[in-house]
């Protein structure tokens, strides 16, 4: 079946094609609804078979090149469409697959109705298309055609409802923001590639993680390719300083949210980090870049979710937070712990994302969390399975989340230092309470809607993938329980992606030894913070909301500060976007080019207008003055010939 | 030698077509669009033939034909084509029939004249990428400058006589410079070899012995010409007035072709004729083309005028392909040829668009539009296939072309410094703000003028000019295989012959 891993590919494809095509003639949703699922459950299972084949492989063998046909063949340039399979391929395609699959299951009766039906389920098809070929490519080029393909797919699902006011601004706005802040982040990837290209002489994994193990490279040229690939990295996964497209996403569909904005797309930049460990390895000092960024997106973003009032927007930040600790793992060279977090977020964070969409579904359309209150009565599978998915991502222990974010605090402390580890432990009390806080103000208390809301339960077309991901949620974590726990069966997870990383571990400075003793300690201390957290929320926002009140009335300026996200979004249009708009226009379009490069045109051509209104007295209308003139110019140009012989 | 005549029925049949569109009678105008059309089509099928004959493993100049022209001054009729002219002359051939196919409802006025001028401008664009004589060269450079000029200013907007004007003032001037240089080496030929020749080949082998300063003087002549015609920051401002006000199929072949003769006269004289000093001042030529990138980008970002702003696009687009050629890599020039084919087929689609949607409302601003997503979908995913084009997304043309140019100049070894392209690079942003802008305005949100409600969708003859654009977008997005195989040797000739006379790692 790893042969033909490229039908991962096709299937979604096809399904786009035939949906996008001929979807408005079909108009039936169940028929659309089931093309545009079935292909992506296609390429699920065509991705487990593949892994179950893997795992009969030695592991030393687990990395298979399946070659599709030659695309750019130029010079020294050879890039072809080919698809790499190896464990770290192989996790996030099922990863991509499988929950994919389940969202589009989801969609079918959270999009129903919807005049675009046929189009949003094409689109959505596109997207597991590129998205698999940003996982599977074997090179960077390939990876770059998924990269900037579910940047497209980002931006038509943002924008997919068009039409519509979206907070200050529209919708296509935020679709708008989308793309172009991902385009700077692409930007850095480009340089990225041409730079390893002119290093490497190659675009493919195999030969430059090759020399990159072995050629004497600079640690400035590493350094270089480092942070180029990792600017990418931060548009791509929104991390600061171009996180701020993504809570603006949450314009598109909450089927969408879940996806792409929480699911898969965003953790491409993860993802290639981890691809690329090596180089990262080999630039010591961008790992620290990678791991303080992360680690101050972690922190920053929880913070702005404490105080959101959408529920959409809470989830966000909360996903820009997450997002954070996996870049926190990676930069301590932890990077199968940020993978396992990519994996059990998926889990938990889409699980949030469409219960949530559950919520404004039967809410119609109503994203505060200030006028829920109480739902667990109307909405019991809802309900349930979101509280699982809190919990998961709260950190309580046994849960998915408990085991990966775990995972990361203790490596950013053994690999890193104890601050790393105290801000990632703070960021976990802010997420616990924020979600917490979530649940608290959607499910229990009091019922804050009018009458005209009459909440009910999702069809089952939603509830069963919510509940399917909530099993995942709890249970996901166990392939990955540390060895701590496990004993001699040690990680598997880790276990699992190890070839992948053993260039990169090589190339890294190796700590000093410590104790399973600090190891439990840290353990202990962060679920202790976790579950405080959590019961304070409960407390506060079920039972005494006057404390909040009063806190935030207390803490008014911090409370404005981070409620209007720390003013990043003004401060960005201030500083960039109005000065290049204003000197385009005022300068260079309206003075530069109409005033002095025509002006010099224009000048030129009243100048010979001029002059030869005074060459024109030359043109006499007499034949022998002209015959004289001829002979002289005649004479000129033999003279000058001859003196050029 | 043996010679193929199939260059020059390729260049007799849009002209002989254009002779005898004037036998027709000027109120029988269905009749002439169909000659017209069918003309097109057959010299489409000449080039296709040519296509077929081509040898692609070779570099040298193929299909030779050759005769004395005019015996006293040695000028010989010397057509043939080495992988690139042929690219280039597939394009025009190409995008002439759609061109004119386009027309038929938009052009009401004098279509006999019409159809002529447009017949006799392909003569002129073919003889320029198929001549190898400097003479002949210069001919067919001119003769394509006075069609232009009409369609320009007879069948063009409001200001056509102005625009027309000035492009025809900056061109000339251009032209002037370069026919005062060919007389320099012809006669320069006649003191080196012992007789006055203006044959390419010949010339390309004496030129580089020319004194270093003169022969930089020599380069200049041809490359202001040239440059006027690409556009080049800061010669590019007669292009905006002549796209805005030109017709449709003017801004087409303008955009599409004719601009290409510019880039295509920097690659095939002054690289070659010059390559001392191509090589010498390529940096500050580059510098030039990368400020035309971002300035192009940020002067159309600011436009209120739907064709303006894809005129302006052109000017960044024109400038990556500059850059390219300057860098003098195997992949950044084999990025700009195919670059230069990206936009004849992007930008083409976007003037044709942006004309089909002003022959319904008669509008170009902008703010005039909005919403109209809901009512022409099929304009909108056109749109937005032809704008993405334009972007440089993976998997369509325009990223082959931009990504060959970027890779090969950042590692260029005659501009030797990564600032041309990261500066270039940010280009690729740019481009996705003022195209996506523009998209957001015009095709989204809420349908913003009651006067739009009734527009209609494109219809099928639309349909059937843009699928082949379409289809060749996508085909260069995916297996550019079949296009680089023509060009590659060539190119590779090319900076192997600049190496001889420059140390150069490409």
């Amino acid at each position: 079946m790893v042969n033909y891993i490229y039908l991962t590919v096709l299937f979604p494809l096809a399904g786009f094609l035939i949906n996008g095509i001929f979807g408005n003639r079909i108009k039936n949703e169940k028929i659309i609804g089931i093309i545009g699922s079935g292909a992506v459950g296609l390429s699920f299972l065509v991705s487990l078979f593949s892994f179950f084949q893997l795992l009969g492989m030695p592991a030393e063998e687990r990395s298979v090149i399946v070659n599709l046909f030659s695309w750019l063949n130029i010079g020294a340039l050879h890039i072809n469409f080919g698809y790499l399979v190896d464990p770290l391929s192989i996790v996030m395609s099922l990863i991509v697959t499988g929950v994919g699959f389940l969202i589009h299951v989801y969609a079918i009766g959270y999009m129903h109705g919807d005049k675009g039906f046929f189009r949003f389920f094409a689109y959505l098809n596109l997207f597991i298309f590129a998205m698999m070929n940003l996982i599977l490519g074997d090179n960077f080029v390939v990876l770059f055609l998924g990269w900037e393909g579910v940047g497209l797919c980002s931006y038509l699902l943002i924008g997919f409802w068009y039409d519509r006011k979206f907070e200050k601004g529209t919708v296509s706005q935020a679709a708008k923001k989308a793309f172009v802040v991902n385009r700077i982040g692409d930007f850095g990837f480009l340089l990225g590639m041409f730079l390893i290209f002119m290093t490497f002489d190659s675009l493919n994994f195999q030969d430059v993680f090759a020399k990159a193990a072995s050629f004497p490279v600079s640690e400035t040229t590493f350094s270089f390719i480092a942070l180029f690939l990792f600017i990418g990295a931060t548009g791509k996964s929104a991390q600061i300083p171009l996180f701020v497209w993504l809570p603006d996403a949450m314009a598109g569909p909450t089927p969408v949210s879940a996806l792409i904005h929480a699911a898969t797309m965003v953790t491409a930049g993860v993802y290639m980090v981890s691809r690329t460990a090596i180089i990262f390895a080999s630039a010591p000092v961008i790992m620290t870049v990678v791991a303080v960024v992360g680690l101050l997106t972690a922190f920053f973003a929880a913070s702005m979710g404490l105080v959101q009032n959408d529920i959409k927007k809470v989830l966000a930040y909360s996903t820009v937070s997450q997002l954070g600790y996996m870049f926190l793992a990676a930069g301590v060279g932890a990077f199968s712990a940020s993978i396992f977090h990519v994996m059990t977020h998926a889990f938990f964070k889409a699980l949030l994302f469409l219960g949530a969409g559950s919520v404004i579904h039967s809410m119609h359309e109503e994203q505060n969390i200030q006028h829920y209150g109480n739902l667990k009565k109307y909405m019991p599978r809802t309900y349930i399975t979101f509280l699982l998915a809190a919990l998961a991502i709260s950190g309580f222990p046994g849960f998915s989340g408990f085991f990966s974010k775990d995972e990361i605090l203790w490596n950013a402390f053994a690999k890193g230092n104890f601050v790393f580890w105290l801000i990632g432990a703070l960021t976990a009390v802010m997420t616990a309470f924020y979600m917490f806080r979530l649940v608290s103000l959607t499910f229990f208390g009091k019922e804050r809607f009018g009458h005209e809301h009459h909440p009910h339960e999702s069809p089952a077309v939603m509830t069963v993938p919510l509940m399917i991901l909530g099993v995942l949620s709890v249970i996901g974590g166990y392939i990955g329980i540390p060895a701590i726990f496990s004993g001699e069966n040690g990680n598997k997870f880790e276990e699992f992606l190890k070839p992948v990383y053993e260039n990169a571990e090589r190339k890294m400075v190796t700590y000093g030894t410590h104790t399973h003793f600090e190891e439990i300690l840290l353990m202990a201390l962060s679920v202790a913070f976790a579950l405080t957290a959590i019961y304070f929320a409960y407390v506060i926002y079920t039972r005494r909301q006057e404390i909040a009140e009063k806190t935030s009335a207390k803490f008014k300026g911090l409370y404005t500060v981070l409620f209007n996200k720390y003013y990043i979004d003004e401060i960005y249009e201030a500083s960039v976007v109005k000065p290049i708009q204003t000197v385009s226009e005022k300068f260079l379009w309206k003075i530069a080019d109409n005033k002095i490069i025509d002006g010099v045109v224009n000048g030129t051509g009243i100048l010979i207008e001029k002059s030869s209104n005074v060459i024109r007295k030359l043109q006499t209308g007499i034949a022998q003055f002209y015959a004289v003139v001829m002979m002289v110019g005649i004479a000129v140009v033999l003279f000058w010939i001859i003196l050029s012989l | 030698m043996k010679t193929n005549l199939i260059l020059t029925y390729l260049l007799l049949a849009p002209f002989i077509g254009s002779i005898l569109t004037l036998f027709f009678k000027g109120t029988n105008e269905k009749a002439i669009k169909w000659f017209g059309l069918i003309v097109s089509l057959i010299t489409f099928a000449i080039s296709l033939i040519a296509y077929s004959q081509f040898n692609q493993k070779s570099g040298e100049f193929q299909l030779i034909n050759q005769f004395v022209w005019i015996k006293s001054l040695n000028v010989t009729y010397t057509v043939g084509i080495d992988g690139i002219s042929l690219l280039l002359i597939l394009l025009t051939t190409f995008l002439t029939p759609l061109t004119l196919f386009s027309t038929w409802k938009s052009i009401k006025m004098n279509v006999k004249m019409f159809t002529f001028s447009m017949l006799f401008l392909e003569t002129g664009m073919l003889g320029v990428f198929a001549s190898l004589d400097l003479f002949l060269f210069y001919i067919f450079w001119e003769a394509m400058l006075i069609p232009m000029y009409f369609i320009i200013g007879v069948w063009g907007g409001e200001q056509r006589i102005y625009a027309s004007v000035k492009f025809f003032i900056y061109t000339m001037f251009g032209s002037l410079l370069m026919l005062v240089a060919i007389i320099w080496l012809a006669s320069n030929a006649s003191s080196q070899l012992g007789y006055f020749t203006t044959n390419f080949i010949e010339l390309s082998k004496i030129s580089p012995n020319i004194v270093q300063n003169v022969q930089a003087l020599l380069f200049f002549a041809f490359f202001i010409s040239f440059a006027i015609k690409v556009p080049l920051f800061p010669l590019h401002t007669w292009l905006p007035d002549a796209h805005v006000q030109a017709p449709t199929a003017g801004s087409v072949i303008l955009a599409g072709v004719l601009l290409k003769m510019g880039t295509y006269g920097i690659l095939r004289f002054c690289l070659t004729l010059f390559p001392q000093s191509s090589v010498r001042f390529a940096p500050f030529i580059s510098v030039l083309a990368v400020i035309g990138i971002i300035y192009g980008a940020l002067v159309a970002m600011v436009q209120t005028d739907m064709k303006k702003l894809v005129a302006y696009s052109s000017v960044s687009h024109l400038g990556f392909v500059v850059l390219g050629l300057f860098a003098m890599t195997t992949q950044s020039v084999q990025g700009s040829v195919i670059q230069m084919i990206n936009h004849g087929l992007s930008t083409g689609a976007l003037f044709l668009l942006v004309g089909f949607i002003y022959e319904r409302t008669h509008k170009r601003d902008i703010a005039y539009y909005g919403g109209i997503a809901k009512l022409v979908p099929l304009y909108s995913i056109a749109l937005l296939f032809a704008s993405l084009s334009s972007v440089g997304l993976p998997g369509l043309n325009g990223f082959i072309g931009e990504f060959l140019i970027l890779l090969g100049s950042f590692k260029s070894q005659v501009l030797n410094s990564w600032w041309y392209t990261i500066f270039a690079a940010s280009g690729v942003i740019f481009a996705a703000v003022y195209l996506l802008w523009m998209y957001e305005r015009v095709v989204f949100g809420p349908v913003k003028n009651q006067s739009l409600n009734g527009l209609k969708d494109l219809t099928s003859s639309e349909i059937l000019i843009l699928v082949p654009i379409f289809i060749f977008i996508v085909w260069i997005g995916v297996y550019p295989t079949t296009f680089f195989d023509m060009t590659s040797a060539s190119v590779e000739k090319i900076l192997s012959h600049i190496s001889q006379f420059h140390n150069l790692i490409y």
